[in-house]
């Protein structure tokens, strides 16, 4: 199973949003380039453990910011995030 | 030297602003939003801020409906011709300011309807004077929240549920009084807000911004604020695939590298006002206007203009010396006596003729945050001594 996913938005200037949102929740997102085989798009997303995700979603609807989608990620050990 | 032109722009800036503005270019410089490295990363999240501190002191339901713009002029402008097209109708009080009333002309001879609610010579509007001007429906109503002559406060609640009943949105413009008189864009139903950073909100020049009012609680607010169009189109490092403007704010309406600095200022300045607290920052303005109205009220040969309550204004006061222009007494001021204030019709005729000052203006004496009360009894003795010629 996936450790990390992402979720994308439409506006950079949402990804500030949802971090300081998720942040605010307790949770320790991390801003990261929008990988490329998600969006041929340029900008941000944010990363999150896979396990917190209906929490993330939660946050996100509750203060209706709009995002793309959730998706897990593969894991690689230099994108783990700290919690 | 007495810096009474706050209400052109505040000065001098508190040090945390100066201090944010550099830290930014220090340590920030990416461009924000742009990139994902962690300049860019830095400086995205400080402009984020700074349209979060924004959406906090104005009571504005979405930080991401914060638009940052130049000035309050650019929000205006990019107000007016995003939501005005021929055929509609406007209306306007009395006592708008140039930012306001060019863009209309311009917008009139495009085939807008303009129609403006006369101010009384003190600067007052009347919500009922708007009931009327409204029966034949409107798009929008814009209001100058306090005049930038004379200080009157305008009745901006009122007045936007008069809009609403008539079906048109309210547009404040709050280049006075964002970061002077307590703002609730919710709780007084302003659909939208234009603001400076340079004057109230303690921030450097070229900061400002459009606050939109989504969600509004009423879909057919929404609906309205959602079909604004942009001034500018360009890059938001957003869609980039698209070489269409995206539908998403703040980019719809916002492109272009934003003045991040200027930002990050303009959030240090919103910080600084929160920490001295709003309240005591206006009971201490409150202070100074009445110590203004009382001290050049009884000098001989002096007119005082607009509402004789402090209370009904911000710390604006303009008079008249009998006998002198008011270019001469505001040279002699700064000349004589170091004392710094601004003359003339201060870009707003349409006040000017409400208050009867029409074409020769008035001299304006605008005290901020830390104008001391010997300030004020200085400024009021020197004026004095010029009476007396």
């Amino acid at each position: 199973m996936s450790e990390i996913g992402v979720v994308l938005f439409y506006t950079t200037s949402a990804v500030f949003r949802a971090e300081s949102l998720l942040r605010a929740a307790g949770l320790t997102p991390r801003l990261v380039p929008t990988p490329r085989e998600l969006s041929s798009d340029c900008g941000l997303a944010l990363q999150f453990a896979w396990d917190v995700r209906n929490e993330v979603e939660t946050i996100l609807q509750r203060a209706g910011v709009e995002y793309d989608s959730l998706y897990p990620l593969p894991t690689s050990p230099a994108d783990k995030p700290a919690s | 030297m007495i810096y009474l032109d706050h209400a052109a722009t505040s000065w001098p800036k508190p040090p945390e602003v100066l201090r944010a503005m550099t830290a930014f270019l220090e340590e920030a410089g990416g461009n924000p939003g742009r990139s994902g490295h962690r300049l860019s990363v830095a400086a995205g999240r400080i402009v984020y801020q700074a349209r979060e501190a924004v959406a906090g002191l104005l009571h504005a339901p979405d930080p991401l409906a914060v638009i940052f713009t130049h000035n309050a002029t650019h929000a205006l402008n990019l107000a007016l011709h995003g939501l005005l097209q021929p055929g509609d109708r406007v209306v306007t009080g009395g006592m708008e300011h140039n930012s306001v009333m060019r863009p209309l002309r311009a917008l009139e001879a495009t085939g807008v309807e303009v129609m403006a609610v006369p101010a009384s010579p003190e600067g007052r509007l009347d919500p009922g004077d708007f009931v009327r001007a409204l029966r034949s429906g409107a798009r929008l109503v814009v209001l100058n929240h306090a005049s930038n002559v004379v200080g009157t406060i305008a009745p901006a609640a009122e007045v936007a549920q008069v809009a609403h009943a008539a079906g048109a949105l309210l547009l404040l413009d709050a280049a006075q009084t964002a970061g002077v008189l307590p703002i609730d864009m919710q709780a007084m139903g302003l659909d939208l807000l234009a603001f400076t950073g340079h004057k109230g909100l303690q921030g450097p020049p070229g900061t400002g911004g459009l606050v939109l009012n989504l969600p509004s609680g009423e879909a057919w607010r929404d609906e309205l604020l959602r079909q604004i169009h942009p001034l500018l189109q360009g890059g938001t490092g957003s869609s980039s695939v698209s070489e269409q403007q995206p539908d998403h704010l703040p980019d719809r309406l916002e492109c272009g590298t934003p003045n991040g600095a200027g930002l990050a200022g303009l959030a240090a300045g919103i910080a600084w006002l929160h920490a001295r607290s709003l309240d005591s920052l206006r009971q201490h303005e409150l202070e100074l206007t009445r110590r203004l109205i009382d001290g050049l009220g009884d000098i001989p040969g002096v007119t005082l203009y607009g509402p004789r309550d402090a209370e009904d204004r911000t710390a604006v006061v303009s008079f008249r010396v009998e006998g002198m222009s008011v270019s001469e007494v505001g040279r002699r001021l700064d000349e004589e006596d170091s004392v710094l204030c601004r003359v003339g019709l201060h870009c707003a005729p349409a006040a000017h003729r409400a208050l009867g000052t029409f074409p020769e203006g008035t001299v304006r004496f605008a005290p901020g945050p830390l104008t001391r009360l010997e300030d004020i009894d200085a400024a009021v003795r020197a004026v004095a001594r010029l009476a007396q010629r």
